[in-house]
């Protein structure tokens, strides 16, 4: 088929002339302000007025800064809320719902989705509310008579943090649901009739025929959700802005807080340089594991 | 195919990064200087040509939005040359996109600007805004102002000392950080309104009897910096306060003044003079808990006085405690000042603009609108009312007493550094001493630096 290549090699720019206006919009407002700020994470610079080249000074400092390597734990310990605990949680309510062949699914399925639909401004303030002091938590639990666990939940050094990754644990957990249900219809019902009759229990069935099965669902269900939990802003922002004292600054806030109030935009960029490999690196370890099947 | 895609996708990605390595470095663009200023300045700008006056503010408020609109009008009525596009963003807004608007090369020629080292010292410092001293003379501001509030807009050596130096910004509105109080329970305690500090915490304590006395709402961390301040006050020389708030060398945290002020809000925090959970409440579900009857006192800015008045009518009031001596120290400052910035097209309109809006005659509609005028304060005071309090304590801290500065002015992360401090301190992780560490170690690195 001597013909057919030619044609095709002399054809060959066709495909990049239709890529051609997306790339110039993703180069434009993305690859360009990447390259941008790395360019400033190599200067120290106020924002305002001249800058010095600095060379790598910025990142000696990321990786020194006592406030920001705190603020990256905290980030690690979110990823336990935001992926973890939703991972564990929808495989077993969509292992359930899936066993069960519950009536009205699609309806459990659009309100377990329903976190994922609303802004995470409006979720932080809904959240805080919750949280108050005097507010439905603390009421419930007085209610309950367990007046004795009422704190004030973003107010308190220890228990702040998982109180703000619960938010993203309530999150997270739907579109993990939603995306384990539809991993798990695909498995033909055989492989169930024959795990049974081997024999196998219910949770042996899971082992062995529903996890391996949603193996790809895993892995997209981890990459979402661990990025949403390292580039947490607004759920910080609105419901502690950091506090009490440091106990929940995250990265993003930090990038936030030195770029546009304290006027050290130098910085602030090599922060988000590193946010974005640290990110790049975690999935890329994630899919590479996800991957070898 | 896939492995060229990749190939032409790096290239694309390096060619981008080679364009972007190559542009200028940052802070070398942008900005331009002022291309109509001759030295010769006019108070007269009857005759200038046909223009527009852009203008940033962020009073989007109810009462300051409606005197910001009657001056706006009043002002191009009297110079119909002249057409103001105003630009009206709220506070937080204002001071992330100003930085940006400044750098434009299309500035805006008059910006609020707020008084502190991470905004107005940083723009000064950049030479972003123009100097308003000539004006000043001409205009006869310095009467006008008391230096107690001019010092709050004043830089020298190009940003690094904050207090003396140029003038670069005028206030209209004045904020004082005081105590209000329900008329009520105060007369259920049989008790009197306090005036001196003893008397205060004294009457805390009784109220305090049967439930806090005190509502504070600290989870944004700077609501605590409005009870702090007023207690250092006490405490402390406010020659060194204003040092210390200024960010100016010269003074240290780590006195044992400043040491007893903290002792002093850790123990109303032990003896259960405030709500629980101080470092979890909301700021505004503080004030408005207060509001609806729980607690006796709330110590806060003026600027709650108009909203107080309504959730409470006649039974709220404000005071402010004296010290030893029978003057007023407490925390206080001004409404955010009108600056020009360097790139104004005219800064002869622009200054006349900034001369109109904070004018004797502007000082009325500010005070028709239920804004606190900064100047001519007491004899424009209500008759009743918690804001007759407020003006009358406002004119005497700015004429008799001190107006100590918001601490977070000092250094560009002193806010921060602040805030989480003072949630430590009311926690109880530190003690007193640690807490003005932690503070001397954010001041002393600042003013080290400068020098």
């Amino acid at each position: 088929m001597p013909g057919r290549s030619t044609r095709r090699s002399g054809r060959a720019w066709v495909p990049y002339a239709y890529l051609a206006p997306a790339l110039l919009v993703y180069g434009v407002f993305l690859l360009f302000p990447i390259g941008r700020a790395a360019q400033f994470s190599l200067f120290e610079w106020d924002g305002l007025g001249a800058s010095t080249f600095v060379g790598l000074d910025n990142y000696v400092t990321v990786f020194q800064d006592g406030r920001l390597l705190e603020a990256f734990g905290h980030a690690f310990v979110l990823i336990f809320f935001f992926s973890v605990l939703p991972l564990a949680i929808g495989l077993l309510v969509a292992g359930v719902l899936n066993r069960a062949q519950v009536k009205g699914l699609g309806f459990f399925r659009t309100v377990l989705f329903l976190p994922q639909v609303i802004a995470m401004v409006v979720v932080a303030v809904a959240w805080r509310q919750i949280y108050a002091p005097d507010g439905v938590l603390n009421g419930t639990l007085r209610a309950l008579g367990l007046g004795h666990l009422a704190r004030p939940w973003l107010g308190d050094y220890a228990f702040t943090l998982p109180a703000v990754g619960l938010v993203g644990t309530w999150v997270a957990t739907g579109l993990v649901i939603v995306l384990m249900l539809a991993g798990m219809t695909k498995i033909p019902r055989e492989h169930y009739e024959a795990a049974r009759l081997d024999g196998a229990g219910a949770f042996r069935e899971f082992l062995a025929v529903t996890l391996p099965a949603v193996r790809g669902e895993i892995t997209v269900a981890l990459t979402l959700t661990i990025i949403a939990a390292l580039k947490t802003f607004d759920l910080v922002y609105v419901t502690t802005r950091g506090g009490p004292g440091t106990s929940t600054t995250v990265p993003s806030y930090e990038i936030y807080r030195r770029a546009f109030e304290t006027g050290d935009v130098g910085l602030a960029t090599a922060v988000g340089v590193v946010l974005t490999a640290v990110v790049l690196v975690i999935t890329a370890v994630v899919n590479r594991i996800g991957d070898r099947s | 195919m896939n492995r060229r895609n990749r190939t032409l996708l790096s290239g694309i990605g390096a060619g981008t990064l080679v364009v972007a390595l190559a542009a200028c470095a940052p802070g070398t663009g942008g900005g331009s200087a002022s291309d109509t200023d001759s030295g010769e300045i006019s108070t007269d700008i009857s005759g200038v040509e046909d223009m527009t006056l852009t203008v940033w503010d962020q009073e989007v408020r109810g009462g300051q939005n409606e005197q910001m609109e009657q001056l706006n009008a009043a002002f191009e009525e009297k110079y119909p040359n002249i057409t103001i596009e105003r630009n009206s963003q709220s506070f937080e807004d204002l001071g992330t996109t100003l930085r940006l608007a400044l750098t434009d090369n299309d500035a805006p020629d008059v910006v609020q600007a707020n008084n502190g080292r991470n905004s107005m010292g940083a723009f000064v410092e950049a030479g972003q805004l123009r100097p308003l001293d000539d004006y000043a003379a001409e205009y006869g501001w310095t009467d006008r102002y008391s230096d107690n509030v001019l010092q709050y807009s004043t830089y020298g050596e190009e940003g690094a000392v904050f207090g003396e130096g140029e003038l670069y910004g005028l206030p209209q509105v004045g904020e004082v950080v005081g105590v209000f109080y329900s008329k009520s329970k105060l007369a259920d305690l049989g008790l009197e309104v306090p005036e001196t500090w003893s008397d205060f915490t004294s009457a805390l304590e009784a109220a305090s009897a049967d439930g806090p006395a005190l509502q504070l709402g600290n989870i944004d961390q700077w609501p605590a910096g409005h009870v702090f301040g007023p207690i250092q006050g006490q405490h402390v020389d406010p020659a060194d306060i204003t040092a210390l708030g200024l960010g100016n060398a010269g003074a240290s945290w780590t006195s044992a003044e400043n040491e007893d002020a903290a002792a002093e809000l850790q123990e109303w925090v032990d003896a259960g003079y405030f709500n629980d959970g101080v470092n979890g409440t909301d700021y505004d579900a503080a004030w408005q808990a207060f509001g609806s009857g729980d607690g006796t006192f709330l110590m806060g800015g003026s600027w709650l006085a108009a909203d107080l008045e309504d959730a409470m009518g006649d039974d709220v009031g404000f005071f402010a405690p004296s010290r030893d001596d029978g003057t007023i120290a407490t925390t206080g400052g001004t409404g955010l000042p009108f600056t020009i910035t360097s790139a104004a097209e005219n800064s002869d309109v622009a200054a006349a603009y900034i001369d109109f809006i904070t004018s004797d005659d502007a000082m009325d509609v500010l005070a028709e609108t239920g804004n606190l005028p900064v100047n001519r304060t007491a004899e424009l005071a209500p008759s009743d009312g918690v804001l007759a309090d407020v003006y009358t304590v406002f004119g005497e801290v700015t004429e008799s007493g001190e107006l100590l500065p918001y601490l977070d002015y000092a250094t560009p992360t002193f806010g921060d550094t602040l805030g989480q401090a003072l949630q430590d301190l009311i926690d109880g992780r530190v003690d007193p001493a640690a807490f003005t560490e932690q503070l001397e170690t954010d001041y002393a690195g600042f003013t080290s630096g400068d020098e």
